[in-house]
């Protein structure tokens, strides 16, 4: 107890004595913005969060600053491999039905009430309840039961085995005692949100910054650096001088300033530049309702057309890896050497392209039965990556006879006049890779209907039986099995063709130590970062 | 006079409920609704999870029921609460972006006409001189250049290269310890660019109407009779020729008003400005329809004002419009 309370004042006594040598220092920095700021941590966000009760917001700004805020009962670890959180430990039950939750003991909330069952309890139910307009009911909704069985044990049962179900209590815990009763939607913790997690809200200037401090009572210790300032920056540009003049300690590159504006040795010497597969991928995804793209042999002939890695060295400057399949390179379920994939090769896109029917027409262009082989791609605006990513594609396309066409439309009518509509021919998009390797969204034969994602119309019995295989089994060995073949199938069938898997790309400065990169990224050990005094 | 101000404020109402018609149908034409821009694309959302948001907002219910139900909240003062999933009262999102917004643009519009009307005036003064094409060149450069390449110059050059000045934002880290002089030297600092560099691009357009009135009423008889009659070149200037030559820059005061609470987003973006330009944008590209609306009725509540305001001082200060009628 001695050693808890101390601890802080220690800290404290360190971070001041640390200041007081660096004063005249100090001053002339705070001018530019500051830069030395003992072992305060500023980082920058283009966005600002929208509501910090995470199941009512939906923005990456609102879940980066509710993860600091809040636990899960299980999360990710740096190798991407889920490991107890609020819940010390698990059993899931032979039949893979239900799952018993053991909580961890002498957790608070940052008021100083105790965090037991009846918070975790509260927070699926306010999850399902019709009246709370969430986007996250969806995962709990396969639960048929759940009980607090006592103060710290909490218990699940499935109406079926559901796999993703153990990473879905990753969802932060809300405090029952601050919320039950009352309307979620007015509440005040929207805006002042407490939590379990390894820092403590302090303020939120609107429209200009959110400031956190170190949680003292943290159960896996207090995070050293802090006050945490999450600064909003909307311009990508002047966030980048903000980092070169010290205001802010971190942010994400683009592979532009990654490779051509951030290598001279007086930056280098300031910051530390990280880099390793984003989870993200880029693709080529085409409209299978019509009748051009219904033939394999033209999808496959697409794909050897394309050349990938001249995408990936014009468009991300290299700051990227070719993908083959939804997965991202060096996750378990990601098969390493996919058989069916066709590669890059010219001459095979042609032979494949006769082989279905097609010949040379005198302009240059294919021709099947009098129609000539074009489609547009379209993509939304603003995504310049995107855009220069049709413009190769066209140029390849081009040379083995396809005649492409290039649209670029704004987001909302991009969606609701030709997604939603099937209006569209070819789209270059992304997808965020999730954790969890269950493709039932976006690949299953049952979610093409209107707004649904798989909005290709992609159809396959045994995909779809693979897909419902994988998501039913809780064995990570035999689920691989599942998603290996699924990704055999779909490049054989290349329903997209998969371009790239970009690179996340953060920098720091290089005061703050203890940073080390792993397959979950840098930040996931952010409270063992230091700075040195 | 009387009766003639209280038939224009009796027009200001039917104007104001069509341009809310108006808005309010053009807004929810643009394709895409909150619900949909929230959600699209993200697999984690249900066709029941997107009606169940739908019915939270009331974007279920007919257009005709959403326009009543959103003007009869008008009637009473109530903007209601914004889609954004923060559902915060559009009113508190308003109001906690005014104040920057006004304080930026009163400063600015000061300057603009502090330095545009002088400006305006030595040009025309020394018509055709080698002075008059400088100052031609220098408001037509800040018209020309695009603001958001000036600023990042700007930045770079005041905030990286030479450390004097802060780049973004409108607050240091920690400035609320320091004492009261300190904490408006700190402001100061944060708004020396952005307000030179808005007013440096809009120097342009009042300078060069300054330019002509005073032209026009440089040429008139009455200024001739006054040199004529032997009256100092000073006095025909400033107090014959400048005082006719303002009347029209009433009229461009009043349209200024409804100004005041714009802001300009990628100014805002730029430097990071917590102002009424960024929430506008965000509230149209989220389809935030209560926010859109609430800015777009205080706005054009502005503009009307401002438009009477100006057509009364127009009449306070030109005899010919007061007593014309009479």
């Amino acid at each position: 107890m001695t050693f808890s309370r101390c601890f802080p004042l220690l800290l404290a006594l360190i971070v001041f004595a640390g200041c007081a040598k660096g004063a005249p220092e100090d001053k002339a920095r705070a001018q530019g913005g500051g830069a030395s700021r003992g072992s305060s941590f500023v980082t920058g966000s283009i966005g600002e969060p929208s509501n910090l009760i995470p199941i009512l917001s939906a923005d990456s700004a609102s879940s980066d600053v509710a993860g600091l805020v809040y636990n899960g009962l299980v999360r990710y670890d740096k190798n991407l491999k889920l490991e107890g959180d609020l819940a010390q430990s698990w059993e899931v039950s032979p039949d893979g039905l239900g799952i018993t939750f053991h909580l961890r003991r002498g957790v608070k909330w940052h008021d100083g009430h105790d965090f037991t069952s009846r918070d975790v309890l509260y927070t699926y139910k306010v999850t399902i309840d019709p009246k709370t307009p969430t986007a996250y009911a969806e995962d709990f909704k396969q639960v048929q039961t759940a009980e607090a069985v006592d103060t710290y044990t909490f218990k699940v049962r499935y109406a079926k085995p559901f796999a993703p179900a153990l990473a879905s209590w990753g969802m932060p815990v809300l405090p029952a005692h601050l919320l039950e009763g009352k309307d979620i939607t007015k509440s005040p913790l929207s805006r002042k949100p407490v939590g379990t997690g390894p820092y403590i809200f302090k303020e939120w200037v609107p429209g200009q910054r959110l400031i956190l401090e170190a949680n003292p009572h943290y159960y896996e210790g207090a995070p050293h650096l802090s006050p945490y300032v999450y600064r909003i920056i909307p311009d990508n540009s002047t966030m980048y001088m903000e980092l070169k003049a010290g205001g802010i300690d971190m942010m994400g590159l683009s592979p532009v300033q990654y490779q051509r504006q951030t290598g001279s040795r007086e930056f280098l010497s300031r910051f530390n530049k990280y880099r390793y597969p984003a989870s993200a991928y880029t693709y080529l995804g085409y409209n299978l309702r019509l009748p051009m793209f219904q033939d394999v042999r033209v999808r496959r002939a697409l794909t050897c057309a394309i050349n990938k890695e001249e995408i990936i060295q014009g468009v991300l400057l290299g700051m990227g890896q070719i993908a083959h399949g939804p997965y991202k390179p060096g996750t378990w379920a990601w098969k390493p050497r996919i058989e069916a994939d066709p590669g890059y090769d010219p001459a095979r896109a042609a032979a494949l392209l006769k082989e279905a029917g097609y010949v040379m027409g005198s302009d240059g262009i294919l021709v099947k039965d009098g129609k000539p082989l074009s489609f547009t791609i379209m993509t939304n605006q603003g995504n310049d990556q995107r855009l220069k990513c049709a413009q190769i594609i066209q140029r390849r396309l081009k040379r083995v006879g396809i005649d492409v066409k290039i649209r670029v439309m704004e987001w909302a009518s991009f969606l609701t006049n030709f997604i939603d509509k099937g209006r569209f021919e070819a789209v270059l998009l992304g997808w965020t890779i999730s954790q969890d390797p269950d493709l039932y969204d976006v690949w299953h034969s049952s979610k093409t209907g209107p707004k649904e994602l798989n909005f290709i119309g992609y159809k396959n019995p045994e995909l779809d039986r693979l897909i419902v295989e994988g998501r039913g089994t809780f064995d990570m060995a035999k689920r691989r099995e599942s998603y290996y073949r699924i990704q055999e199938i779909l490049a054989q069938d290349q329903p997209y063709t998969f371009l790239y898997v970009p690179d996340a790309l953060p920098v720091v400065t290089s005061r703050i130590k203890g940073i080390e990169p792993a397959p979950a990224g840098i930040s996931y050990n952010l409270i063992k970062w230091y700075v040195e005094q | 006079m009387a009766n003639y101000l209280i038939k224009r404020l009796l027009m200001l109402f039917p104007l104001l409920l069509g341009i809310t018609l108006i808005t309010f149908t053009v807004i929810h034409l643009a394709p895409g609704e909150p619900v949909e821009m929230q959600t699209a694309m993200s697999p984690k959302v249900s066709a029941q999870a997107r009606a169940r948001l739908r019915e939270f907002y009331g974007l279920d219910k007919p257009l005709h029921v959403q326009y009543g139900m959103w003007l009869s909240n008008l009637a009473h003062l109530d903007f209601g609460r914004s889609f954004a999933p923060d559902n915060r009262p559009v009113l508190d999102k308003i109001k906690e972006r005014i104040p920057i917004t006004i304080s930026l643009n009163v400063i600015a519009l000061i300057l603009e006409f502090g330095l545009a009307l002088p400006i305006g005036i030595l040009a025309a003064v020394h018509r055709d001189t080698l002075l008059d094409r400088a100052i031609s060149v220098f408001v037509f450069a800040g018209f020309a250049v695009p603001t958001f390449w000036l600023a990042l110059l700007c930045m770079y050059f005041f905030g990286v290269k030479l450390n004097w000045l802060p780049i973004s934002g409108i607050h240091s880290l920690g400035s609320d310890a320091l004492p009261t002089l300190a904490r408006f030297w700190d402001l100061a600092k944060h708004l020396l660019l952005p307000i030179s560099i808005a007013t440096f691009g809009s120097l342009a357009g009042l300078s060069r109407y300054m330019r002509s009135t005073m032209l026009e009423v440089l040429s008139q008889d009455y200024i001739t009779t006054a040199r004529a009659k032997g009256v100092r070149e000073r006095v025909v200037i400033y107090r014959h020729a400048l005082k006719n030559a303002l009347l029209p820059v009433i009229t461009l005061l009043g349209f200024s008003l409804p100004a005041l609470i714009g802001g300009s987003v990628i100014f805002e973006t730029i430097f990071s400005i917590p102002g009424m330009g960024q929430l506008f944008y965000q509230g149209v590209m989220a389809r935030d329809y209560p926010l859109v609306m609430g800015i777009l009725v205080i706005g054009a509540g502005l503009t009307l004002v401002g438009n009477l305001l100006a057509d009364l001082c127009y009449a306070v200060a030109d005899p010919r419009i007061r007593h014309g009628r009479g």
